[in-house]
């Protein structure tokens, strides 16, 4: 409902965003194929030539590509489990009454603001270091072996680190909608005679969908290219057993400088994204209309 | 309306709630007692938690060695500029979808949030390539650039569901009292949006501030913001515990304190509009 | 001056014509109510004089001037909206002052004219709070005085009471009058209520599907509706519309009776029936008549008290003098 006047004006107000975004997605994509298509290292400048599909046939011969691949997807399910699972637990535990709530829930959102970098650095080094890291202490107190958590469950370890950083973000989503839940409704279906476990399973659990949908659609976004926490904690290793895809193209294109390798990975990464980004927007989708 | 609950309940679930957030805040507690010990302390077996010489000299020792002022800048200028350029391109963007919504505005916004979903390291490359041929390697402005174009899918999308919330009667009545398209956006609709605006700024200064892909790999030297100052530390500093955590401390505080003061908004920002 | 004249204006949706060709003109200091059910499309019709829509065809000229293609702001005109559409984040005085701000009116004759305004509307006292703070007719107030003080050629008012309790209603109702009175100002006024209609109106026009039904004073509607449409619509309780071997005897396919112009007795009359509900106001009574093979209900209003009850006998008498007779097609027959 309007007027051709501010139909025309609402065209060229977003027109801007839209333009530089479709910049931003072609001119690189379109650089990145191209780049895919040819033997170019960074070295060796003056020395590219087209060769076809056979970066791609290197990448996918490779087998740290599917460890990458295997990786990724573990990391990013890992963590997504452990957070939606985790943060319905806690926003229901928030969402009863207590003391000092605001300041338990402060406490809880902090890990949130701390920089990937900070975060992988302190876990590191004074919690999952074997020799002086707190875990090794309190292991040394009750008498076990310290455990090196870098080296034996990289990837664990990584996933522990992640969810961290990611858990208060859940938590405060499904919190936020666990409060916006009509409590008549509750009261209702307890006169119904519907048990704590059921009134959770039909009544708390259908009203969370939607927040479980967005915290599922923003994680993801930013799981599939967590990087910073491998580069600092185990730079992929030992061998490829924390290389996620973003980090193998990283470690390709700039520890290498073979562009065309790293280029034929990052092309790879983007069909893998849009895979789970097609899932994803269909769930999305029907979910945000509602 | 909230119900009586007993006492003892009550007690029962404000240990175990303190409990939780105590453990789930402790890395970051630790890291903070952690920065005012010696490095001796630091590693000692079994670690102290409060019974120590308390002392500042890692903070002294962080910033002789390092330009910390520097990056902080860096992190301030990153963070700050691309959130305020993305914000003025995205309020026209999502007044037209929120108010004058056309058959494609949908499919507009979910594509807009897909471009999210391309991952940086299919696009690294190029911009690392273009970046190094006009010179914005290593600089601010390459990362506000940058950072701008990452967020700005994010804050359309807040700001859309924000404005969503705003009657259109309103804007309407700005027009009816001859108010222009920019007097309309300037003293009515960006006014009342106020607490939406200031919920995504906030939210994308923490984005932003905590970005580490981009930061970490188009940057050396001088443009580097504080991400990539502590990944300085990787190793083997990493294993002087008592300077790792001043200079953990220091990088994370600014944006704690400022997460902490405004987390009415932020509560609200953090939920990217899309739940109520 | 506000003569505003509607040239076959029409409206389209996509491919639903929600106005076809209309022609209407509003006279200079007119009071002219839209009425019409909700879908009628009164409020499209006020919105495209407002221009906040875009008409489909023809043209709107304001004061003879083609208005058609001008910007809401460029048309001179002024609303009121149903949800009052008050800027939350102004208090009451920089509300009034906004549209004279965006029209770069100096300062001191702001201040003049809001303060009038504010004492017209007995606002003085609320001037430096915000909407939030203020009751629902206040608000009312607030709209009416930010259109005031910009001396529009017309005022345009989207149902502007259907927020206000019953009562309060009643009161704004009579302010709109006052303030119609006092100004002598075009208003255009949209309601669904036919009682606004006729208690405010110079002229009323009644909208179905887009299509005028008829214009006219509210006496001429209530004494000559043109169709059966506009004889339902006026006129409260509505008007008894009879159809078959009834009408036949009048040389018609419907007749009309409005309820107030039924004699009721318990004796004699035409027609005899029963009544089911019988309410009783004091001032007047109502009876909901069935089984008088007519029609499923005729409703008959008595003046004063009638001690008749649910369920008696009564025997009516439609006025000869005051029997509607309509047409096939349901128009009026002269």
């Amino acid at each position: 409902m309007a007027t051709q006047h501010s139909r025309s004006a609402a065209r060229i107000m977003i027109s801007p965003a839209v333009l530089l975004l479709l910049a931003w997605m072609i001119v690189p994509l379109a650089l990145t194929i191209y780049f895919s298509l040819l033997r170019y290292n960074l070295l060796m400048p003056g020395t590219e030539r087209f060769v076809g599909l056979l970066n791609y046939k290197l990448f996918f011969n490779n087998p740290a590509f599917f460890t990458a691949l295997l990786n990724t997807l573990l990391l990013v399910g890992g963590v997504l489990i452990i957070t939606v699972v985790g943060g319905i637990l806690l926003a229901i535990l928030l969402d009863q009454p207590m003391w000092g709530q605001g300041i338990v829930r402060i406490l809880v959102i902090a890990p949130f603001f701390v920089m990937p970098t900070v975060s992988a650095l302190v876990w590191k080094n004074m919690f999952m270091n074997p020799v002086s890291g707190l875990f090794a202490e309190f292991s040394k107190a009750v008498g076990l072996q310290p455990f090196d958590f870098l080296t034996h469950a990289p990837l664990a370890s990584i996933i522990g680190i992640v969810s961290w950083q990611w858990l208060p973000f859940a938590t405060l989503i499904l919190l936020t909608a666990i409060q916006s839940l009509d409590s008549e409704q509750m009261e209702a279906a307890e006169m119904d005679g519907a048990s704590p476990l059921s009134r959770f399973w039909y009544i708390t659990l259908p009203h969370l969908s939607r927040a479980i949908t967005v915290v599922i659609l923003i994680q993801t976004i930013f799981l599939l290219s967590v990087f910073a926490e491998i580069l600092v904690t185990t730079n992929g290793g030992p061998g490829n057993a924390s290389t996620n895809l973003t980090y193998l193209v990283y470690a390709r294109s700039l520890l290498n400088f073979d562009v065309g390798g790293g280029s034929a990975g990052g092309v790879v990464a983007i069909i893998l994204a849009n895979i789970v980004a097609i899932f994803l927007m269909r769930m999305i989708g029907k979910n945000l209309d509602a | 309306m909230a119900r009586a609950v007993s006492n003892r309940r009550k007690v029962g679930y404000t240990i175990a709630a303190w409990i939780i957030g105590l453990a789930i805040f402790f890395p970051i507690l630790w890291t903070i007692v952690t920065s005012f010990k010696t490095e001796a302390e630091a590693i000692s077996s079994p670690p102290s938690f409060m019974f120590f010489n308390w002392t500042t000299e890692n903070y002294t020792t962080v910033l002789e060695r390092s330009n910390y002022f520097r990056h902080f800048w860096n992190s301030v200028v990153i963070s700050l500029g691309s959130t305020v350029l993305g914000l003025i391109i995205a309020i026209p963007a999502a007044w037209s979808m929120a108010f004058v919504p056309a058959k494609h505005t949908k499919n507009v916004l979910m594509w807009m949030l897909s471009t999210k979903m391309l991952p940086p390291v299919g696009v690294l490359i190029p911009i690392y390539l273009i970046f190094r041929d006009v010179g914005l390697l290593d600089t601010k402005t390459g990362l506000v650039i940058v950072l701008t174009l990452i967020n700005l899918p994010i804050i359309v999308w807040m700001l859309y569901t924000y404005f969503k919330e705003i009657p259109g009667e309103i804007l309407e009545a700005s027009r009816m009292d001859g108010a222009s398209l920019r007097d309309e956006i300037i003293y009515v609709l960006t006014p009342m949006a106020v607490p939406g605006i200031a919920s995504t700024l906030l939210l994308n200064v923490i984005l932003a501030w905590n970005e580490a892909f981009w930061t970490l790999n188009l940057t050396a030297a001088k443009a580097a913001p504080l991400t990539a100052f502590i990944a300085s530390y990787s190793s083997p500093e990493g294993l002087f515990y008592a300077k790792l955590s001043a200079a953990s401390t220091m990088a994370i505080a600014p944006i704690l304190i400022l997460g902490w003061f405004s987390q009415k908004q932020l509560v609200r920002g953090l939920t990217f509009g899309a739940v109520k | 001056m506000g003569r505003i004249t509607l040239d076959k204006v029409t409206k389209k949706f996509g491919d639903v014509e929600v106005i076809p060709p209309l022609d209407l003109t509003i006279d200079d200091g007119e009071f002219v109510v839209f009425v019409g059910p909700s879908g009628c499309g009164k409020s499209t019709l006020l919105r495209l004089i407002a221009g906040l829509e875009d008409v489909s065809g023809g043209e709107i000229r304001i004061d003879g001037k083609p208005a058609t293609d001008l910007p809401p702001a460029k048309r001179g005109l002024a609303m009121v909206f149903q949800s009052y559409a008050l800027y939350p984040h102004m208090s009451v005085r920089k509300n009034i002052a906004f549209p004279m701000k965006m029209a770069g009116m100096p300062e001191d004759e702001q201040k003049r004219r809001i303060d009038n305004a504010a004492r017209a509307l007995n606002l003085t006292d609320y001037l430096d709070r915000r909407p939030g703070q203020l009751s629902g007719g206040q608000r009312q107030r607030v709209a009416i005085g930010r259109a005031i003080v910009r001396e529009p050629a017309a005022f345009l008012f989207d149902e502007p009471l259907s927020n206000l309790d019953a009562a309060l209603r009643v009161g704004m109702r009579m302010e709109i009058s006052e303030l119609h009175k006092k100004l002598d100002t075009t208003m255009i006024y949209v309601t669904h209520d036919q009682v606004e209609a006729m208690t405010m109106a110079d002229k009323i026009v009644v909208l179905r599907a887009g299509n005028i039904e008829q214009v006219g004073s509210p006496l001429e509607l209530y004494r000559n509706p043109r169709n059966t449409f506009v004889a339902g619509f006026i006129g409260s309780p509505k008007m008894n519309l009879i159809d078959g071997a009834e009408a036949k005897k009048h040389s018609a396919e419907t007749i009309g009776v409005r309820p107030e112009h039924i004699d009721v007795s318990a004796s004699e009359g035409t027609w005899k029936g029963r009544i089911g509900v019988a309410e009783h106001l004091g001032s007047d009574t109502f009876f909901h008549v069935h089984d008088t093979g007519l029609a499923e209900t005729l409703t008959i209003r008595a003046s004063g008290e009638v001690a008749l009850r649910h369920g008696d006998t009564v025997f009516l008498t439609p006025q000869a003098d005051k029997i509607h007779r309509f047409d096939a097609q349901g128009l009026r027959i002269a």
